[in-house]
């Protein structure tokens, strides 16, 4: 299985491929991508440059145009796409219909990979999308056990990739509109979930609030860690009982399954955080490269220490165990 | 890890425009070697970023467009449009990029107030610019450089690892 | 103004887990009295669910038919297991009726048969929604997400095409393969006892704070307030809108299609529409902000142009 490793800046593309990746995906700095963080992602110049980097080491470079195009503005994806193919990226991965149909047209002979924020779940979604478009790859939502992903594969003629490590959205990708709710500011339209624009930090006597919008997204007890308000994995009241309704502050990690996924016919791996700084990056794409080249017996000794800094340092095998639902 | 008293308590004596030149020759070097750190910082390089470290009796007030520093006592803090709080060791590993966004909200020994998505633009540029203050430091002792960097890799060395967990 | 055509008004799914006979009689009454020319039936969120309105589908069909009405038939917004694939196709293949795509599936099925695209497909732009045209589908209902702007220079692009708006009802905001529905009552989805039908209007997720936020149907999370677009109903004509959809809420459907129909002729102000609506719907806040580019919760007011908060 292929590692598909992060990048938010080029300090930490190049830490990917010496920490072992097989591809590196990345986005412009603009809304044409999931990750439109401030003082993240790749200016022209810079992409360029790491795909030399990456080239010279024989690893692929993904670029991620994964926004919905906003009515009116296509022309800013349509650039992205035509300037992302012109500097070399060995896939373009995708989430809009019309652009992957300006895509699959312009460039026929140009991979396209279809973004989680696609939401294909099943083989004729998939099907749909490599006879309309001509998918050569789909990164599956995360809302399929393993089982589900070992039928789907052997119903496709197409490849899967699938999330391995990182953050876990709970809801099916690029089918929610929660943060939008409360900010104004989507994943789909504007590349941001839950936006530090918008996070407010509160001190009520001895609790810490943390705020989205003008939601209250956690309350923190003076023992507690806090956390960052992705309004998903908040704590909230429903009836008399309070809790976290949807998950847990916790990450993603099939460390556990990677035998089970490699089975099922799983192309590729793919580690979340284009957010994360170099170091995060080189540490799990390091860990990740040994724990699958190492026997299963030895693999939660090369993982312990990534655990420890995930988010809430705690992991989850999410949708891939059927318990999670 | 805390700074040690004996540590603090020369800094409390000497006076504040002797610490806002050391400070300022140090920042104003490290953003003329890394002009690409401006240039990430897009429209938040006219913020007024205020970092308050915890075990020193002063805070630091930094605006990227102009350049400057500004060095104030505990007491009278300067308005600011992003502030974060935290002991010196975290702050410093901020600036070189070393300390992750997420461990910013993850541990509570950060507190950030004021406008979160400039603190989060800067923590991106700083994570791409590849800081290494033992170096800045040592670039401005001219023919001593060498030693003064040695002996900072040491200091950093020596605070990081007591804290390895938040780091990475 | 040149074309404006007087849109049409159509009844969405009912997307909380209703028991048939409930359901049933709802459609009933809908046939009898509901000034709406569409209907879209079937169930959508949970394919757990089917069974309980699935005995009654074609006595509703053929009233709604009976009444004048065209009826088309939703498809699941989630499909992942093979029984979910199997129920898809098989609606799709064995129905002489159209169907309402509602995730990538259906689209994969639907083309070359007449169809529509509901508001839980991705439509954000004209191209796309060209790409779905030349597919086959025949309507689109545009996402809540979507602003004025966009649906206007979507229908621009377009002329000519039946474009749709979910103008009541609250927004269906996410789905997933978990149920916090089921989970908040310490049951899981595969266990879940059909929990979700204990509230046919949406389980209440409030903040820590006690600020009305979610409700929670099933898999689905949904927003606590209500889409109300009445005061934009001039503008949407205008731009060349076909339909407005209402979305099914546990309330007065058929005085809710009178309001809006009278809105839309003309017949009342959208002002004493709203006050009425209060009545009909009581205790629920309303929004209006993605319309208006803002945050989804928002509630515009007319002429003022301010949020009204959040509840």
């Amino acid at each position: 299985m292929e590692l598909i490793c992060p990048a938010g800046t080029p300090s930490a593309f190049r830490e990917a491929v010496d920490a072992g990746a097989d591809a590196v995906y990345c986005g412009f700095r603009d809304e044409t991508n999931a990750r439109n963080f401030p003082g993240l992602n790749f200016s022209r110049p810079e992409l360029r440059e790491s795909i030399g980097y990456a080239r010279s080491k024989a690893v692929q470079t993904f670029v991620a145009l994964n926004t919905f195009m906003r009515a009116g503005s296509e022309a800013l994806w349509y650039q992205a796409a035509d300037d992302a193919v012109a500097l070399g990226a060995d896939a373009l991965i995708l989430a809009d219909f019309g652009l992957m149909a300006y895509v699959a047209e312009k460039y026929p002979d140009q991979r396209l990979h279809v973004s989680v924020q696609a939401s294909a779940s099943n083989r004729d979604a998939i099907r749909f999308l490599v006879e309309a478009f001509g998918a050569k790859r789909v990164v599956l939502p995360r809302i399929l056990t393993v089982q589900d992903i070992a039928r789907l594969t052997r119903q496709i003629d197409c490849e899967v990739e699938v999330f391995a490590f990182g953050g876990l959205c709970v809801m099916a990708e690029g089918r929610c509109s929660l943060s939008s709710y409360a900010t104004g500011k989507s994943p789909n339209m504007n590349g941001v979930c839950s936006p530090a624009s918008h996070v407010k930090y509160r001190q009520d006597g001895d609790t810490m609030v943390s705020e989205l919008g003008a939601y209250t997204i956690n309350r923190f007890g003076p023992d507690e860690a806090s956390g960052y308000p992705t309004l998903c994995k908040g704590r909230f009241e429903i009836g008399d009982a309070h809790g976290y309704a949807f998950e847990d502050p916790v990450s993603l990690d099939v460390v556990d399954q990677l035998d089970a996924l490699r089975e099922a016919g799983v192309s590729a791996l793919k580690i979340e955080g284009r957010q994360r700084g170099k170091a995060y990056v080189a540490e799990v794409v390091s860990s990740m490269k040994k724990a699958l080249a190492a026997p299963a017996s030895e693999r939660n000794a090369l993982v312990a220490r990534l655990r420890s800094m995930s988010e809430g340092q705690r992991t989850t095998a999410g949708a891939y165990d059927k318990r999670w639902r | 890890m805390t700074l040690p008293p004996a540590l603090v308590a020369p800094v409390d004596l000497a006076p504040l425009w002797l610490i806002e030149r050391v400070a300022r020759t140090i920042f104003s070097g490290v953003l003329r070697s890394h002009p690409d750190l401006f240039e990430r910082l897009g429209d938040y390089r006219q913020t007024r970023y205020l970092f308050c470290p915890l075990d020193l009796p002063l805070n630091f007030l930094v605006v990227p467009a102009a350049r400057t520093v500004q060095v104030s006592r505990k007491a009278k803090r300067p308005l600011s449009d992003a502030c974060i709080e935290g002991p010196l060791v975290l702050l410093l590993g901020l600036l070189e990029g070393r300390c992750d966004a997420d461990a910013l909200f993850f541990s509570r020994e950060l507190s950030v107030t004021g406008d979160m998505e400039a603190m989060l633009a800067l923590r991106n540029a700083l994570d791409d610019s590849a800081i290494d203050l033992p170096t800045e430091i040592g670039s401005l002792a001219g023919p001593l450089a060498p030693f003064v960097a040695r002996a900072a890799r040491h200091v950093r060395k020596r605070a990081f690892e007591e804290r390895d967990a938040t780091w990475n | 103004m040149t074309d404006a055509r007087t849109p049409a008004l159509s009844l969405g799914p009912v997307y909380y887990l209703w028991d048939g006979p409930k359901w049933r009689d709802f459609y009933f009454r809908i046939a009898d009295e509901a000034p709406v020319e569409h209907v879209t039936l079937g169930e959508t969120v949970c394919s757990k669910r089917q069974h309980f309105t699935e005995p009654h589908v074609a006595e509703v069909v053929e009233r709604l038919e009976a009444a004048g009405k065209t009826v088309t038939l939703s498809t699941l917004a989630m499909v992942t297991l093979e029984r979910e694939s199997r129920h898809v196709r098989d609606l799709i293949g064995d129905s002489d009726h159209p169907v309402e795509a509602n995730d990538l599936s259906a689209l994969g099925l639907v083309k070359d048969k007449a169809h529509s695209i509901g508001p839980l497909v991705n439509v954000y732009n004209a191209v796309t929604a060209k790409v779905l045209a030349a597919r086959g589908a025949e309507n689109i209902c545009l996402p809540p997400e979507l602003p004025m702007n966009s649906i206007e220079r979507i229908l621009q692009e377009m002329p000519g095409f039946s474009f749709e708006i979910f103008a009541f009802g609250r927004m269906p905001l996410a789905i997933s393969a978990r149920c916090a529905h089921a989970r908040s009552k310490g049951l899981s989805k595969d266990n879940c006892q059909f929990i979700c039908g204990q509230e046919p209007d949406g389980l209440p997720l409030k903040t820590l704070d006690r600020q009305s936020f979610l409700v929670l149907n099933g898999v689905q999370t949904m927003s606590n307030s209500c889409v109300v677009l009445l005061d934009e109903l001039a503008a949407l004509k205008a731009a060349g809108i076909a339909r407005v959809r209402l979305s099914p809420q546990d309330c007065d459907m058929v005085a809710v299609a009178v309001l809006y129909r009278a809105v839309l002729d003309g017949q009342m102000e959208s002002e004493e529409a709203i006050r009425r609506l209060a009545g009909i719907y009581p205790g629920v806040d309303f929004s209006n902000g993605f319309f208006h580019q803002r945050e989804g919760a928002a509630w515009i007011a007319r002429g003022r142009n301010a949020a009204m908060g959040h509840g």
